[in-house]
């Protein structure tokens, strides 16, 4: 166990340099081209009371929640999972406006198991939101951003999957299903797994044409989905038809604004299903096998905090992100002047004329291990005559 | 038939390998070299974009699920244990059938306190008796579930049955059905997006194969 000490919990990861440096970077240029977009920053709590949290999450979020009891009030608190509550919450009780509101966030999650391969339990997740406006031109707005995120990180080869939830709860109460049976075929709809899905619609006598229906959403997609769904889906409900026509509509946009994207369509991709309401999408690469961005929009939940708010937004870890992506730190020179050990004012007076010009200078202290070059650094301030000038080592 | 895209086939070695290439070959693909004689991992095939990956059973969801395998052939009750997140399993190949059983010594009186389950599929075994309302005691073994009724490491086992041959060997009889199990083929999420033409093609060209093999069987019946 002693000689264990240095482990860090399983899924728990840390940044080292020159890593760290690169992050820091692509986060402040991150965040200002959100400046250019009109988002403004939110710097939400690490943790809030539990309820707040998971205010119109479902169950998944709940147990990627940690959770510690508050000593002064006795209720629950939990590190967030999650920061799109967060920002809706802000947006519904702490800024209250009625025009349509961008907000931007960054910053560290919990996770109480990793979501899968090699993914972190403390991402770093970095996203927008739009509030207060219902439709497919703020869905846009934010998916044109999130994959001018990506483009910004140096991903290139991006596939965007679209869906919208409305479809599945459209066919699901035009169906009757009752919660426990819509979560179950939720579930087997999420593998598109036909077989199952045929036999749950069987067990629970669902009447033709619902049944056929949901069963061919495990077949409706591929970048002709929303053609076949429109005659697959002749019989559904208006809420079926809204949503099929809300989800053309934005993918037209989409192809108009980022023609050189590859569009794929998944009428039976539910991911979030809890908390969205409307258009879903994500973002992926080839070589790697799960989304690396994803959202959507989620109108419910403004409602809990007291204030029904149209909303629509998109996350990413911005660690996978720098994984990934090609981004690179722009570094002038990689200069670093070692300076010697000395009380010389003239020395003191040029180191701090250097780091005010902005130069990197590093002081030698008196019996370190090392010279110049151990240090990393490749230049070197001498004295000659009476000044101290930066010479090549 | 034409494929675009480099696509990777995770298999695992034995009955699902013997089983599947009938299936594949009906596709168009057909493997390189044998692999219960090669001693190779990736085999290629007829067509220079496709390769088998040679794995074993257990680890088929995990290839698949992380992308190192676009998909895969796996037994529902691997599936079952891994949970299928991050997989679509859209297709039944119904080959390599058999049932995933309770069994135990024929006639043994089982005490009412809580039962020791000898197992590989915990999960199962676990969802399993939770449905019935009963807590169990689950002991995870890797193999030989059979003899651990027989040395009173456990009062019952879950396994997958096919003729049930080993269970009589041993004096154990199969008691409870829990499900019946074959082979799922089984698709990377995002391969499924991004290679959405070469491998929707070859999921149609399986489900043919497998719709013209049941129909076949029917007749034979």
């Amino acid at each position: 166990m002693d000689n264990e000490r240095w482990l860090l919990p399983e899924g728990v990861d840390e940044m080292l340099p020159p890593q760290a440096w690169n992050l820091e970077n692509l986060r402040g240029n991150l965040l200002n081209l959100y400046r250019k977009w009109g988002y403004e920053l939110v710097i939400p709590p690490f943790v809030e009371f539990l309820d707040s949290l998971l205010t119109g999450a479902g169950s998944d979020l709940d147990l990627k929640t940690f959770k510690l009891t508050d000593q002064i009030t006795g209720r629950l608190m939990g590190v967030r999972a999650d920061m799109t509550p967060q920002a809706a919450r802000m947006d519904a009780h702490q800024l209250r406006r009625d025009v349509p509101t961008r907000l931007c966030y960054l910053g560290t999650v919990l996770h109480t198991r990793p979501d899968g391969f090699a993914s972190s339990r403390n991402p770093l997740q970095i996203g927008a939101e739009l509030f207060g406006h219902a439709g497919a031109e703020s869905d846009v707005e934010v998916l044109c951003l999130m994959m001018e995120t990506l483009k910004q990180t140096g991903i290139n080869d991006l596939y965007l999957d679209l869906g919208h939830v409305g479809i599945y709860r459209g066919l699901a109460r035009q169906a009757g299903l009752d919660r426990a049976a819509e979560q179950a075929l939720f579930d087997a709809l999420q593998r598109k797994a036909v077989p199952e899905i045929q036999a749950l619609l069987a067990e629970l006598a669902v009447q033709e044409p619902a049944a056929g229906m949901l069963a061919s959403l495990a077949e409706l997609n591929g970048d002709d989905a929303i053609e076949r769904a429109k005659q697959r889906l002749a019989e559904a409900n208006q809420e079926v038809q809204d949503a099929l026509h809300y989800l053309e509509e934005v993918a037209k946009m989409i192809q108009q604004r980022l023609p050189n994207v590859p569009l794929h369509f998944d009428l039976g991709e539910l991911r979030c299903y809890h908390y969205q309401t409307g258009v879903v999408f994500a973002a992926f690469v080839p070589g790697r096998g799960q989304e690396i961005a994803r959202g959507g929009r989620y109108d419910a939940i403004g409602k809990m905090f007291g204030r029904s708010r149209p909303a629509t937004g998109f996350s990413a870890d911005l660690k996978t992100l720098l994984q990934i992506g090609k981004w690179q730190t722009p570094q002038p020179d990689g200069e670093r002047i070692y300076a010697p050990w000395s009380d010389d004012a003239a020395l003191l007076q040029t180191v701090e004329d250097l780091r005010t010009q902005g130069r990197c200078v590093i002081c030698a202290l008196p019996g370190q291990t090392g010279a110049a070059a151990e240090m990393g650094c490749n230049k070197i301030l001498k004295k000659q005559d009476n000044s101290w000038i930066v010479s090549s080592i | 038939m034409e494929f675009d895209g480099c696509i990777t086939i995770a298999l695992s070695k034995g009955r699902i390998f013997k089983d599947t290439l009938p299936l594949l070959s009906h596709a168009g693909i057909v493997p390189a070299d044998d692999p219960e004689t090669s001693r190779k991992l990736i085999l290629e095939t007829n067509h220079p974009h496709i390769k088998l990956v040679i794995i074993r059973a257990t680890d088929v969801p995990t290839y698949v699920q992380y992308g190192a395998a676009d998909l895969g052939v796996a037994g529902k009750d691997v599936l079952m244990e891994h949970g299928g997140g991050g997989l679509y399993e859209p297709l039944d190949l119904q080959i390599a059938k058999c049932r995933l059983m309770v069994a135990g010594v024929k006639d043994a009186q089982l005490s009412d306190s809580r039962l020791r389950i000898a197992t590989k599929f915990i999960n199962s075994t676990r969802r399993h008796f939770a449905a019935q309302g009963k807590q169990v005691e689950i002991i995870k073994l890797y193999g030989s579930m059979e003899l651990a009724p027989l040395v009173g490491l456990s009062d019952l086992i879950v396994d997958v049955v096919d003729t049930g041959n080993t269970l009589k060997a041993n004096g154990l009889v199969p008691l409870e059905h829990i499900s019946d199990i074959s082979s799922r083929l089984v698709i990377n999420k995002a391969a499924w997006k991004i290679k959405h033409r070469g491998i929707k093609r070859l999921v149609d060209a399986l489900k043919v194969a497998v719709d013209e093999r049941s129909s076949e069987e029917k007749n034979h019946d």
